[in-house]
């Protein structure tokens, strides 16, 4: 889905698995300003992963807590990763079968 | 519950040069060698990660204290040309032991000529996690979707 391709936007996913975050705080542990991080923010508020509520003065953005959305988005990167160890654990095994001498 | 809009499954094909039988082993046997171990869910790293053969096996990981933590259970085991195993963690990120709210992991192998196979993974049944409470609290107080997802960031740190 492409939401979570750009590495910013996970961190802050990520960010926001941890705790529910202020935009500020976000800023903070991230190398890039506020504007930047509400821009990433609307993204995934837009792509259903990340909801925000008002809490006094602030407003506090955390992930979705219908949750499937935001689980499936990041089980899609981990499958994506764990496909490409299974390629290259089968492609080790297929170079240990394959007699050095016939190959090429 | 079944009013719920469906969830789309995951899926994901990779072709590799090996016959039907070894690319199965390997998916199956030898998942420890490829499953990335920052992925898991008990509390301390990952040993081991095992998949038992036949259906009723178990999916778990072994970690470095000894300790073994649930994932799931082998649904279907037709070797060389399938296995279908649940992904049976809740929102917590523990074992779910209710089999009706478990996802599935259904893995195809099929031959593309001599010594080439695709394997075609699907990940499926996202919408029984709906019905319970548990992904909420787990994302609303961090947890072991925290946790897992520290691992993660931890492994992208390595890789760039």
């Amino acid at each position: 889905m492409g939401l979570l391709g750009d590495p910013t936007r996970r961190a802050i996913f990520e960010l926001l698995a941890r705790r529910p975050c202020s935009v500020q705080e976000l800023a903070d542990q991230l190398p890039i300003s506020r504007p930047a991080v509400s821009q990433h923010l609307r993204v995934l508020r837009d792509g259903g992963l990340v909801v925000s509520r008002a809490e006094g003065t602030r407003r506090i953005h955390q992930l979705n807590p219908e949750g499937v959305t935001a689980l499936r988005a990041w089980l899609d990167g981990v499958w994506g990763d764990a496909l490409a160890g299974f390629h290259k654990a089968a492609e080790a095994a297929a170079d240990s079968r394959t007699d050095p001498e016939q190959e090429t | 519950m079944t009013s719920t809009a469906p969830i789309p499954p995951i899926t994901g094909t990779v072709t590799v040069d090996l016959p039907v039988a070894e690319a199965f082993e390997v998916f199956t046997g030898s998942i420890t060698s490829w499953w990335p171990h920052e992925y898991h869910i008990g509390r301390v790293d990952v040993a081991e990660i095992v998949l038992e053969p036949g259906v009723g096996g178990r999916w778990y990981e072994r970690g470095v204290d000894g300790s073994e933590c649930d994932w799931g259970r082998v649904l279907v085991w037709e070797p060389p040309d399938r296995v279908v195993f649940t992904w049976q963690i809740n929102g917590s990120w523990e074992f779910d032991p209710d089999p009706g709210r478990a996802s599935e992991i259904d893995a195809r192998f099929t031959a593309e000529g001599p010594g080439r196979t695709a394997v075609a993974v699907e990940h499926r049944h996202f919408d029984r996690l709906v019905g319970g409470r548990a992904i909420s609290d787990a994302i609303n107080g961090g947890g072991g979707w925290a946790l897992l997802l520290a691992g993660y960031a931890e492994a992208i740190g390595d890789r760039t």
